[in-house]
């Protein structure tokens, strides 16, 4: 942990310190050296922890309330929007909340793309985060069948029956899963006590996320080593604390606009009607955080294919350190790899959008040509572009970035992200 | 900083082509003001009470609304019955109740504690009333179709005569606004079918209206508490905001770096 040796100042603080050295565990925790440069694309990892809590805490308010069960889950949503004191608020939050989680998510991620955060000595650190996305996403769809309406109920369904397309065991995992012969009230008990179990992994593995990103110390927008504590940082409190808690301010009146003023419009309204297994929806479609790997899973003709490549999308990111093999880590020094970043931001984005539509014309070709531009960005881009591409000169510290007096220094200054908000 | 709006517009974008595309597949719906949309919006108190009238008098021959008890009526931010009205209301139906000491079932007035009484016994029995078509439960009904408010406001004035080449089966008809246009519920409202008691015209426009007008708020009785309390909730958040943001910088201005 910390180069320092802590010894608090009270001798209870002392003895205790001895025993179990949590005043020196606060101490690193506030001196914590963090590179000044940080701009506000780092702030989310604490609105990420901000969004976990409040999503653990809502959450359990709802599971006091709610029943788990295929005839009454439905009517006990009614019942907290209804009838438990300010139920509503709290499922609002709850349910806006996890669009809120995946959008800073998704603004994490694509920040430590950007700036090479994922590389050495940090690929530990990257890959926690790989499983804690994937746990996020387990536990969004598990809790978004919770309210057992039509679209939790069909949804359910075809992301279980995905487990079909497994050779030879497919079926038999699938039944497994529902526990029956199709989704039903096994299903639903059991979705229940995943979705309350998996957010505690989350909250395990993030503290694994921040322990493991203590060791090295944060990335920054430079994309250099720097020494630690120096010139270059400021202790985590009050610089740091303070930075974060403003961004998440903003954050927060974002969130506050879309539980208090459009609570439904990232939800589908298929959700307000009873599930009903004899009834299918015109159009099943998962939430909107999840729709570029449907659109994945959706532009291959194959089924098994299919779920090979939704799942290869995500896990070849846990790949990601040694696909990328540009000794630069910030985008900044890397022209041609910023201009596929932005490629790769918008194929995520068209992914995202013909997610949402139907799988059939124009929208599949699109899917189908985003799809494999996706694989090509990791597969076959990054391995080349750090062979071939020609870096700008990088500073040696952040309070100096003077290469011999470069002329690229103001090119560098004057750049997004190195020194700006 | 030209990051941050490059983002801010792709998920701009993002979520703009999701909501075109929500609407695309859609006709236009017929539009009116409704008081209870917008930051600010409240519920119309007259409009819910007639709201109401619409709905029992009308719609609640078929359609049930089982998340609702009659004590609704009286709540803050509702049709805001007096607790008369809503108890006279609600003991003018027969509740069944039970079983009583000799293990019978019983039938009763209504109090304000019971749900709102449905239409028929089970779901079966509404399908066998209805052309084997079951008429949805209205409590979340505007909550559950795409359109919201807009669409049902317009489905119950979208009653036309078929256009050439389109054949309808026994009790279905022709609807402009419902998905593939054909609906096994039949035009329901005409002008002076209900007789207000405020002295309210009752015209089709009207009446459509004042029930989606009832509809939303047994889909959202907390609408108004909901926007109260976002209002308070947002600019308090505003103002911590900019303390923040002045503590901020001047705890950064301790060191040189802009922040």
């Amino acid at each position: 942990m910390s180069d320092h040796e802590y010894t608090p100042k009270s001798k209870v603080g002392k003895w205790f310190n001895d025993r179990l050295p949590l005043l020196t565990l606060a101490n690193h925790l506030t001196d914590y050296p963090t590179p000044k440069n940080l701009n506000y694309w780092w702030t989310f990892g604490g609105i990420l922890t901000f969004c976990l809590i409040t999503q653990i805490v809502t959450g359990l308010v709802l599971a006091m309330h709610y029943i788990a069960h295929a005839d009454m889950a439905f009517q006990s949503v009614e019942h907290i929007m209804r009838d438990v004191n300010y139920g509503w608020l709290i499922r609002y939050i709850h349910a806006n909340g996890a669009s809120m989680f995946f959008l800073a998510v998704y603004i994490h991620i694509f920040r430590s793309l950007f700036y090479g955060s994922y590389k050495s000595p940090r690929e530990v650190i990257w890959i926690i985060g790989i499983i804690i996305y994937l746990l996020m996403m387990a536990a969004a769809f598990l809790g978004y069948v919770l309210p057992w309406g039509q679209m939790s109920f069909w949804g359910a369904t075809v992301i279980t029956n995905l487990f079909s397309a497994i050779p030879l065991v497919g079926e038999g995992i699938v039944t497994w899963l529902w526990g029956g012969y199709s989704v039903d009230n096994p299903t639903l008990t059991r979705f229940f006590t995943l979705h309350y179990l998996i957010p505690f992994l989350i909250l395990g593995l993030v503290v694994l996320h921040i322990w493991a990103l203590h060791v090295p110390g944060n990335n920054n927008p430079v994309g250099i080593d720097i020494k630690k504590p120096s010139k270059d940082t400021v202790p985590f409190h009050p610089y740091i604390v303070i930075k974060d808690g403003f961004a998440l301010l903003m954050f927060m009146i974002v969130f506050a606009f879309f539980v208090f003023y459009t609570p439904n419009i990232l939800g589908h309204a298929d959700n307000y009607i009873e599930a009903n297994p004899l009834v299918t929806p015109a159009h099943i479609v998962p939430e909107w955080y999840l729709l570029p790997f449907y659109a994945i899973l959706r532009s291959v003709p194959d089924k098994l294919l299919g779920v090979i490549a939704m799942l290869s999308a995500i896990l070849i990111l846990a790949a990601l350190p040694w696909l990328d093999t540009s000794k630069i880590r910030s985008a900044v020094f890397r022209p041609l790899y910023k201009q596929f970043y932005w490629i790769l931001v918008a194929d995520v984005l068209i992914l995202g959008y013909v997610g949402a539509m139907p799988a059939e014309g124009l929208y599949l070709l699109i899917a189908r040509i985003a799809t494999a531009y996706y694989f090509l960005h990791f597969l076959v881009v990054l391995p080349v572009l750090g062979f071939k591409e020609r870096t700008t000169p990088v500073p040696l510290s952040i309070t100096e970035p003077i290469l011999g007096g470069s002329p690229n220094l103001a090119a560098v200054k004057k750049k997004d992200s190195f020194k700006d908000q | 900083m030209k990051n941050f709006f490059r983002i801010s517009f792709l998920i701009a974008l993002f979520f703009g082509f999701q909501f075109n595309s929500n609407a695309a597949e859609k006709v236009e719906y017929l539009k009116t003001d409704w008081s209870f949309k917008g930051p600010f919006g409240k519920f119309d108190r007259a409009a819910l009470q007639r709201g109401y009238q619409v709905y029992q008098e009308v719609c609640s021959s078929c359609h049930s609304m089982k998340y609702l008890s009659y004590r609704n009526l009286v709540e803050e931010g509702g049709p805001e019955f007096s607790v008369e009205q809503a108890k006279a209301i609600a003991a003018s139906f027969e509740v069944k109740d039970g079983p009583n000491a000799d293990g019978e079932m019983f039938m009763r007035p209504g109090r304000l504690s019971d749900k709102f009484v449905m239409p028929y016994e089970n779901e079966k029995a509404a399908q066998a009333a209805n052309g084997g078509a079951y008429p949805p439960d209205m409590t979340v009904l505007v909550k559950a179709r795409g359109g919201g408010v807009d669409y049902i406001y317009s489905l119950l004035q979208g009653y036309e005569d078929p256009p050439a080449g389109v054949t309808l089966d026994d009790g279905v008809y022709y609807n402009k606004y419902i998905y593939g246009n054909k609906i096994k519920m039949s035009n329901q409202l005409s002008d002076g079918l209900v007789e207000y008691s405020d002295g309210t015209n009752a015209s089709v426009e009207q009446m459509a209206k004042d029930v989606t007008t009832f509809l939303m708020w047994t889909a959202e009785p907390h609408l108004e508490t909901r926007h109260k309390m976002g209002f308070k909730a947002i600019i308090y958040l505003i103002i911590l905001t900019v303390l923040v943001y002045f503590s901020m910088k001047r705890i950064w201005s301790r060191i040189e770096t802009k922040v």
